[in-house]
């Protein structure tokens, strides 16, 4: 059974598209040598599912990202978005990196109107963008620039850049890393509420076994690069979700244990 | 503390000690201005006091202008609560009033009135002032020239330059065939190719041109092309996972992240050029600033050579005044950028 989120976003199917990641590999060339990066990775996700990718740093997470967004090509295996080979980036697969990222040379309103600019839809529908905005609470800094955000607000505008395209699937790479712990936990419930809101597939990497859990339907546990997936655990948990829940707590542990860190818990 | 000696030192009696207080405030609130209105006198009473050792027309009007000069300042200081924004200008210009004030009565004096600089070599303020209500059509006409010729080539140059650092930095094959000859030729002085250009081009005029395009293109090409070759692969992660094509990539990534760099490169182009304009001006197009200067020295005209140095800075310090302008319009998004 999946959470009550998910099963509201399966009324609305338009709104996410299903992933399929099918035996990827993938390695960097480096001075001739080969590193090793995703070693026949397989994971299949359901429309308007989130899912959370956890791993040990360097395993090749980012990596994947890459390859889901289409920046770059995997050297063996497929990725398909609703049966659709991904071959290239579009703006229907948007990422928010773990730096926002905002063009520094864009007011808050432009980098917000970025993606319907480049897809040259913006002179029509210039209103998602004031919306995107109001959606993440920030239309009164539209004309500021990003030097003068903080740092949870400018991830907020990535944020909105990311959602005003309506993605099928949004792809979140350590989104709230840099984050001190109160605009993270803030961040987290806006980013469920926003998932629940417009059902997309949300595919979240986070080095925080406890923002995986209150967040996911799904936590996918990696190996040490070349990453392979060890554990994909099932979170059957409404929302919102307490952080003290003890059936969340033992997941946590089982978790923190698949990464080798048995013995502080 | 110093008011209050002050205070002790004239009298005991309490409204006296106030009144004291309030001239020492005024007089650290306006000294300076008084002090300009001084300088200025004095520069005044110099061009006045003692007959000139030479034969120059404009000293007594010199002399009066000072002595306007100084009523203004004065004026300016009392009244500056009535006068706003235009009282504070004053203030805050008031001891460059002063140091001008001071350096203008002692050059005259040390040449109109006692010759202590050799004539002609240092010509007094009043021989400048004479070039220009004398000599006025030649100098503006020499500098309608400049600015012609100067902007013509600067424009051609920037443009040039600007397409050429984005084509170098955005195309690998195009940066394959430019980088060499722009590493082969750029570092050389433009000026070294006078000789060539003046008997190549149709014109001395069109060679002068290409001479000034060529010393503002090499630093705008370079840095353009740094500009655009350092502009983070994040940036365009972003933008074309938003879905932008290659001309998007071009034009509203590459091109505004580079922009900081493309000035610098303008700044650079600019001063070089200037160089460039001077000199081609001196040796072939008889024409504009540069040959102004030329003359004056052919006749020993000394004070129309100091006359169009001043204009000269006037108008190169304009133009790079301009340059900022455009630059901190185009570039509010920057913090801390330097002010001109
Ligand atoms: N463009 C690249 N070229 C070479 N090596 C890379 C590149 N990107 C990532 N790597 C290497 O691949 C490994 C996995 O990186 P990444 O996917 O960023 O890890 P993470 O799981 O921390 O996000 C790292 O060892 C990194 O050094
Ligand atoms: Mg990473």
């Amino acid at each position: 059974m999946v959470g009550a989120a998910l099963a509201e976003a399966i009324t609305h199917p338009a709104a996410g598209a299903a992933l399929d990641i099918e035996q990827v590999s993938h390695a960097f060339d480096i001075d001739g040598a080969e590193l090793p990066v995703l070693s026949d990775v397989s994971i299949s996700v359901e429309p308007g599912e989130f899912v959370a990718l956890l791993g040990p740093s360097g395993c090749g997470k980012s990596t994947l990202l890459r390859l889901v967004a289409g920046l770059d090509k995997p050297k063996a295996g497929r990725l398909r978005e609703d049966e659709e080979r991904i071959r290239s980036p579009h703006p229907s697969r948007v990422v928010v990196f773990q730096d926002p990222t905002l063009f520094p040379w864009r007011s808050v309103w432009d980098n917000v109107a970025l993606g319907l600019e480049a897809q040259g839809i913006l002179k029509r529908q210039r209103q998602r963008v004031d919306d995107a905005l109001d959606l993440v609470g920030l239309s009164s800094f539209r004309k500021a620039y990003p030097h003068q955000l903080s740092g949870g607000m400018a991830q907020r505008v990535a944020l909105a850049r990311a959602l005003v395209n309506d993605p099928k699937i949004l792809i979140l790479d350590e989104p709230l890393g840099k984050l001190d712990s109160l605009t993270r936990i803030t961040m987290q419930a806006e980013i469920v509420a926003l998932w629940q809101r417009k059902g997309f597939t949300t595919l979240l990497v986070t080095h925080d076994a406890e923002e995986a859990l209150v967040l996911a339907n799904r936590v996918i546990v990696f190996s040490e690069r070349p990453a392979r997936v060890k554990a994909d655990i099932r979170v059957d948990r409404p929302y919102p979700r307490h952080r003290g829940d003890p059936y969340l707590a033992d997941l946590r542990r089982q978790i923190l244990g698949l990464l080798g860190l048995d013995a502080t818990w | 503390m110093s008011t209050y000696s002050l205070s002790d030192g004239l009298a005991s009696g309490a409204p006296r000690t106030s009144r004291a207080l309030l001239l020492a405030t005024w007089l650290r609130e306006s000294g300076v201005g008084v002090l300009a209105s001084v300088a200025w006198i004095a520069f005044g009473l110099s061009c006045l006091w003692w007959e000139d050792v030479g034969d120059w027309s404009r000293t007594h009007s010199l002399g009066i202008a000072a002595f306007i000069i100084a009523a203004v300042a004065l004026f300016g200081t009392v009244g500056a609560d009535y006068l706003g924004s235009a009282g504070q200008a004053l203030h805050k210009r008031a001891p460059w009033l002063v140091a001008l004030g001071t350096l203008l009565t002692v050059w005259e004096v040390a040449t109109a009135k006692f010759a202590w600089l050799p004539l002609p070599f240092f010509p007094p303020p009043q021989a400048i002032i004479e070039v220009y209500t004398d000599d006025l059509p030649k100098l503006l006409d020499s500098v309608f020239a400049s600015v012609k010729l100067q902007l013509g080539g600067y424009l051609i140059g920037a443009t040039v330059g600007f397409l050429t650092g984005v084509s170098i930095g955005w195309s690998r094959a195009i940066g394959y065939w430019v980088h060499p000859v722009l590493r082969f030729i750029g570092p050389l002085p433009a000026t070294a190719w006078l000789p060539i250009a003046f008997f190549t081009f149709p014109s001395s005029w069109s060679a002068s041109t290409f001479l000034i395009a060529l010393a503002t293109g090499f630093p705008v090409t370079v840095l353009t092309w740094s500009g655009v070759a350092s502009v983070s692969n994040a940036y365009y992660d972003v933008a074309r996972t938003l879905g932008a094509k290659p001309s998007f990539l071009v034009l509203k990534v590459a091109i505004p992240a580079a922009l900081p760099h493309v000035f610098v490169g303008l700044f650079m182009g600019l001063g070089s050029s200037f160089a460039v304009l001077v000199v081609a001006e001196m040796i072939g197009v008889k024409a504009g600033l540069g040959w102004y200067l030329q003359w004056a020295q052919g006749w020993a005209a000394y004070a129309n050579m100091y006359a169009a140095l001043i204009v000269m800075s006037l108008l190169c310090s304009g133009a790079i005044t301009l340059l900022f302008s455009i630059r901190d319009r185009l570039l509010v998004w920057q913090k801390g950028t330097v002010k001109w």
